[in-house]
């Protein structure tokens, strides 16, 4: 058996190989296999269903979020449509299921392929240009995708939505919480293992070398449109997997959810996880799903409480006003997010106690 | 015909109030090259505080008008202050993110504070400024509208031509580094121009106001219809602004009028991408763009 890495006091890498290491040492690798045996063996048979309905959902923007941060964060393009995204993704395992009757494992992945495809038509206008035009080109994206979601009703039944039958695998069936939440992580956990390896490609390096300097990575021989396109379509992949996902979870969707608003709660996860930061995605869907819940349960306190009762206080304003402020706090004092703070913290425990 | 007519007249109409609301929004990007998606709710900001001066304060309309636009010129100026200052020299996505941030955080306090339901300014117009030729009627708030936004134009058209610190705005658009370097003090101008655009905006908030009601979502999703409007003009020309405006106001009224309504609100958004695909650079940006 090989020698155990520890953290080395200095950079001692020899090869680019080294470099390019997921794990920096032995104990993270350690870490993180507990971490999994945690999440999957005592968190699902432990939490009240309330809890692991708000676990679900951060399991899901999680994926989503992933997805948009390989594009702003690593790309360095702004996409504000991928919330109509997650509803393609959505309706696509939908209409997929219902019509069709195709099992949830053959849908999930057939819908990220049909958003990443919708996704890239848009990107097509924009990718040849600066990445200020895809955010506005994603803009009429998200305008356009929410009209035809409503108004091709052949197909998506309008404001009817569209109920999806029983998922099962294997005649097992997935109905419930705790299926479901096995069902998300494990393809989070697949999804993550997906994007951290993107990034270790030369895919990944092109969309780093991209938003660094977009000339000088065309004067490097990089492609910079289809790449941008590739990076455009892998982010959309991401929300139509998770958009599928969501539409299994819950059973009946409408065109409803998938708003400007939904666009703005995924950036907001983006930019407070840690821009370029895979796991900063991760904790930044946790922040958003938790600020969400919190609100919602301050809201109902003050609902109750007997002295407000007139103040006619709703939960949408106070939500866009919680997202709002916690996205301009982040960019204006920690721009690099909970990514940045958690490394911090962790290495200020490693150094401690001479943290110099 | 006279319903081409009016199609016509009330699209010239509508596509006017675009292309004053879409000045403000260009005088930014033209200084800062900030892209603030936050512009629909400094819109709404201003037709709010109008609101709030005439029916909770009592004041008459020309003082409850002035101090609107003195109450946003000071919005724009805290604004640019408070947010834009400490991202000088950051990359465009974290400045276009804050403005992403700062419309969520705009238009959560007036929800909380007004409500999403629509309202409406008492009448203050005189009537003898509606038009009527023949079937075709213009109402007065076209027609005041139309007045305001070319007096406006007109203004900051002689603004950036002949006074110093429009010349300096105009300076700082052209070449930031150049301009420094000659001793323009490009903070002010950023303030400044933020404050000039939401004062604009205000004003423009309210002429909208007065036609539709206020509503903040309405208010803010016009904030979003600039989009199309500064695309297709070019993101850096305030004539283009209202000409994008015009046409963009022109195909909005006659896809409502002749092919359905639901698609009025998004046919906009389709020209949008499709100006992208022909001509990025709008009819009268500079076509000097950084393709990459």
């Amino acid at each position: 058996m090989r020698d155990l890495k520890f953290h080395p006091c200095g950079n001692y890498r020899e090869s680019y190989r080294e470099e390019l290491t997921v794990f920096e040492t032995d104990f993270g690798r350690l870490w993180m296999a507990l971490g999994l045996a945690v999440l999957f063996g005592v968190v699902p048979w432990t939490t009240s269903p309330y809890m692991l309905y708000v676990i679900n959902t951060i399991g899901i923007m999680a994926i989503a979020a992933i997805g948009l941060n390989i594009l702003i964060g690593s790309t360095g393009l702004i996409s504000l449509g991928h919330g109509a995204f997650f509803g393609v993704g959505a309706y696509a395992a939908g209409v997929l299921a219902s019509s069709w009757n195709v099992p949830i494992y053959l849908a999930v992945p057939a819908a990220g392929i049909i958003t990443a495809l919708t996704g890239m038509i848009f990107g097509i206008p924009s990718g040849r240009l600066k990445g200020l035009y895809l955010a506005i080109a994603t803009l009429a994206g998200q305008f356009i995708i929410e009209y035809v979601l409503v108004h091709w009703e052949d197909v998506t039944q309008g404001t009817m939505g569209i109920t999806l039958p029983d998922p099962s695998i294997i005649g097992v069936s997935l109905r419930g919480d705790r299926p479901f939440f096995f069902v998300i992580f494990i393809v989070l956990a697949a999804m993550t293992w997906m994007a951290v390896n993107i990034m270790r490609t030369r895919f990944g390096r092109a969309f780093v070398a991209i938003r660094d300097n977009d000339r000088a990575a065309e004067g490097m021989g990089i492609p910079v449109f289809p790449y941008k396109l590739l990076s455009f379509g892998i982010s959309s992949f991401y929300a139509g997997i998770a958009g599928a996902i969501w539409a299994f979870y819950m059973i009946s969707i409408t065109a409803e959810p998938f708003t400007m608003m939904m666009s703005v709660e995924f950036i907001a996860m983006v930019i407070i996880g840690g821009l370029g930061s895979i796991s900063g995605s991760i904790l930044g869907a946790v922040f958003i799903t938790m600020l969400n819940e919190t609100l919602r349960w301050v809201t109902d306190i003050l609902m109750n409480a007997g002295g407000l009762a007139g103040l006619e206080l709703t939960l949408a304003p106070l939500r866009e006003l919680a997202f709002g402020l916690a996205i301009v706090l982040f960019i204006l004092f920690e721009p690099k997010g909970l990514a940045e703070i958690w490394r911090v913290v962790r290495s200020s425990f490693r150094l401690w106690p001479f943290s110099y | 015909m006279d319903f081409f007519l009016q199609l016509l007249v009330n699209g010239i109409c509508i596509g006017f109030l675009y292309g004053i609301s879409a000045m403000g929004f260009v005088m930014i990007f033209k200084s800062s090259s900030v892209v603030n998606f936050a512009h629909g709710e400094l819109l709404a900001a201003g037709a709010f505080l109008f609101l709030a001066l005439v029916t909770w304060a009592n004041l008459p309309v020309p003082a409850a008008f002035l101090l609107t636009l003195a109450g946003t010129f000071i919005l724009g100026f805290v604004i640019e202050r408070l947010f834009l200052r400490p991202l000088i020299g950051e990359p465009l996505i974290e400045v276009v993110m804050l403005t992403i941030g700062l419309a969520s955080i705009l238009k959560g306090a007036m929800l909380l504070i007004w409500g999403g339901n629509l309202h409406n300014y008492p009448d203050f117009l005189p009537e003898g400024l509606g038009l009527h030729f023949g079937a075709v009627s213009i109402p007065p708030v076209y027609t005041t509208s139309i007045l305001i936004s070319i007096l406006f134009l007109l203004l900051f058209g002689l603004f950036f031509k002949f006074s110093s610190q429009g010349i300096y705005m105009r300076s700082v658009a052209d070449n930031q580094t150049a301009a420094l370097s000659l001793g323009v003090h490009v903070k002010k101008v950023f303030a400044l121009s933020w404050a000039i655009a939401a004062l604009v905006a205000g004003m423009s908030g309210i002429v909208l106001g007065i036609i539709n009601g206020i509503n903040v979502h309405e208010l803010s999703a016009i904030g979003l219809k600039v989009f199309p409007v500064v695309i297709l003009g070019g993101l850096d020309s305030i004539g283009g602004a209202i000409i994008g405006g015009l046409i963009i106001g022109l195909l909005e009224t006659f896809t409502g009028g002749y092919i359905s309504t639901s698609l009025r609100d998004v046919i906009p958004y389709v020209a949008l991408v499709v100006i992208l695909l022909i001509r990025p650079y709008g009819l009268f940006g500079l076509v000097e763009i950084e393709r990459v």
